[in-house]
């Protein structure tokens, strides 16, 4: 092996290891250790300078106190329980919003594709938080939407939509929609036509076509769409926190309060760990979904 | 297939973009609307973009964002430019799933949890928050999306011109430079785009390991936008908006017309 190539492996390798991995310890070591009043606020059960002792003296008193708290707390697992409710919700909502566009830009005439392509990759270069902030004009008590649904007569009341979950479905789908759309158009762009015409052909209804051939076809860019939006959706911080209002719980905001607010440190790593915990479910099936299309496309 | 869309898939297309994009219309037309209140109109004025330009906490914001992303984007460029390479290339290495997994793993990776580990490193580091270490945090996140890029790219380009090279008496380093760096430059330059963009729009892991000096535009717009519409944040939007779609139609423009030279070379070239 030569010098080079051990340089060019090292260096990332040192870099991710020395700012991914390293950080992911210090995290969990921080969840395992006490609370306390002090700079910094805990007292670490792991004390690498005790030697072998030090150790020792860590696993005979572990004690998991912070996760402990988490499952005592009702705040927390309402949290988490909040969290995959609000992502399995808005993943839903993503789907049936994306998927006639994606549909439709698959439809489209040749030279059209890359334009629409375009237009719905455009918002993602746009700043996520300017997406998020532009809807509380629109949804505010005062804002446009209630503005005009009075102005027409149709309410009398302003609609309370900003500070609800519904905002921040609303925040969801408006900035994952990308995420959505994308995967599935690309499963239908590959779509045989001539397989929804043999079906018509062999006395299929259009619809019955559709629900049939074209669905079952365009799955494998469903279920990654889905993955790609609930994922995110699930430790999401920036929607929650400018839309949400202080009623709907999520667990980054909760994670982000902890830290910022309390200053608890240990908490704010156990949630931490717990969030990882959960999301590892998700991302393995998202990634044996990948694979199994990767070989189904060869 | 050239056929005519039906009218679901036009309303379709139609109720879609107009989800997609009237959001940010309003907020560009309203970022010229005269009036404090945000949802009177009271006729046209750019009078909060002369607001916008003479508030120096702004501008300071602004340009340590500009920094942070010029110094990020550049070393995660070469940072995950050697990922993918050494990922797709480098054959068998001792703790290579390791290694894969850490280049997958920050991006699926929620934002709080990023900032708060690293957060956790500075602090036991001893390192003083500020400028170095939100671009140390950048860096690293934005160079796994630069090496997702990359790899795409280096995975399906033809490997016998590299070897050709290795064949012709071209050193390694040689081959890389003269051979495979001018082909994947394109992915290179969208992975620094893309990091530099990722770097400009992060506000939790930059809250996360920011120092009180050091300040960056989302942060600033976060704790303004808490509060409600804020029109001056409405005129920033809009610079920020334009800035964006004048950037990628022009990159979109460009890769149209290379592709198209391409075809072209690649047609004269089966011809002789």
């Amino acid at each position: 092996m030569n010098y080079r190539r051990f340089l060019l492996i090292a260096v990332p390798y040192a870099w991710l290891a020395l700012f991914f991995l390293v950080p992911f310890l210090i995290v969990l070591k921080i969840a395992l250790s006490d609370t306390a009043i002090a700079i910094p606020p805990y007292t670490p059960t792991l004390d690498l300078s005790g030697g072998w002792a030090g150790i020792k003296a860590f696993f005979q008193g572990l004690d998991f106190e912070n996760f402990v708290f988490l499952t005592e707390d009702s705040l927390y697992w309402k949290s988490y329980l909040g969290s995959l409710k609000i992502a399995a919700i808005s993943t839903v909502l993503t789907l049936l919003v994306g998927y006639p566009i994606a549909y439709a830009m698959a439809q489209a005439a040749d030279e059209w594709r890359p334009t629409l392509m375009m237009l719905v990759i455009l918002p993602f270069w746009t700043s996520f938080l300017i997406r998020v902030y532009s809807w509380i004009g629109i949804i505010a008590n005062e804002g446009l939407l209630n503005q005009m649904l009075m102005g027409l007569g149709i309410i009398d009341t302003p609609l309370q939509i900003m500070n609800t979950p519904s905002a921040v479905y609303i925040g969801i789908i408006y900035t994952y929609l990308p995420f959505m759309i994308l995967p599935i158009y690309s499963a239908l762009e590959k779509l045989d036509g001539s397989l929804i015409e043999a079906a018509v052909d062999l006395g299929c209804t259009r619809a019955a076509a559709f629900w049939r051939v074209t669905l079952p076809l365009s799955r494998p860019g469903v279920i990654a769409g889905c993955f790609l939006v609930f994922i995110p959706a699930l430790g999401e911080f920036v929607i929650p926190s400018l839309l949400g209002g202080s009623q709907t719980l999520m667990i980054g905001k909760v994670l982000w309060e902890e830290f910022f607010s309390n200053r608890d440190w240990p908490v704010a790593s156990a949630v931490a760990v717990v969030l990882l915990l959960i999301l590892v479910i998700p991302i393995v099936l998202f990634q044996k979904n990948q694979e199994k299309a990767e070989e189904a496309g060869k | 297939m050239n056929r005519k869309l039906s009218w679901f898939n036009v309303t379709s297309l139609t109720l879609g973009f107009a989800f997609l994009y009237l959001p940010m219309l309003i907020l560009i037309i309203y970022s010229f609307n005269a009036s404090k209140l945000v949802t009177v109109w009271a006729g046209f004025s750019t009078k909060w973009y002369g607001e916008l330009l003479r508030d120096q906490q702004f501008l300071d914001a602004a340009w340590v964002t500009l920094r942070v992303g010029v110094m990020s984007s550049t070393f995660a460029t070469i940072l995950g430019t050697a990922a993918a390479y050494v990922m797709v290339r480098a054959g068998k290495f001792r703790g290579r799933t390791l290694f894969s997994g850490m280049i997958y793993a920050p991006l699926v990776m929620p934002e709080v949890i990023t900032g708060l580990s690293l957060l956790l490193l500075f602090i036991s580091l001893g390192l003083d928050r500020g400028i170095v270490t939100i671009v140390l945090a950048h860096t690293t996140f934005t160079m796994c999306y630069v090496s997702v890029v990359v790899s795409s790219r280096l995975m399906t380009f033809d490997q016998s011109l590299e070897e050709a090279a290795l064949d012709l008496g071209a050193s390694a380093w040689d081959s890389f430079r003269l051979v495979t760096l001018p082909i994947i430059f394109p992915a290179v330059i969208s992975g620094w785009l893309l990091a530099f963009t990722l770097s400009l729009d992060d506000l939790v892991i930059a809250s996360f390991t920011s120092g009180p000096s050091s300040t960056t535009l989302p942060i600033k717009i976060f704790s303004a936008v808490r509060l409600g519409v804020s029109p001056e944040i409405n005129a920033l939007s809009t610079i920020m908006i334009a800035i964006v779609a004048v950037g990628v139609i022009t990159a979109s423009l460009v890769s149209k017309r290379a592709i198209q030279r391409q075809r072209a070379e690649e047609q004269v070239g089966n011809r002789t």
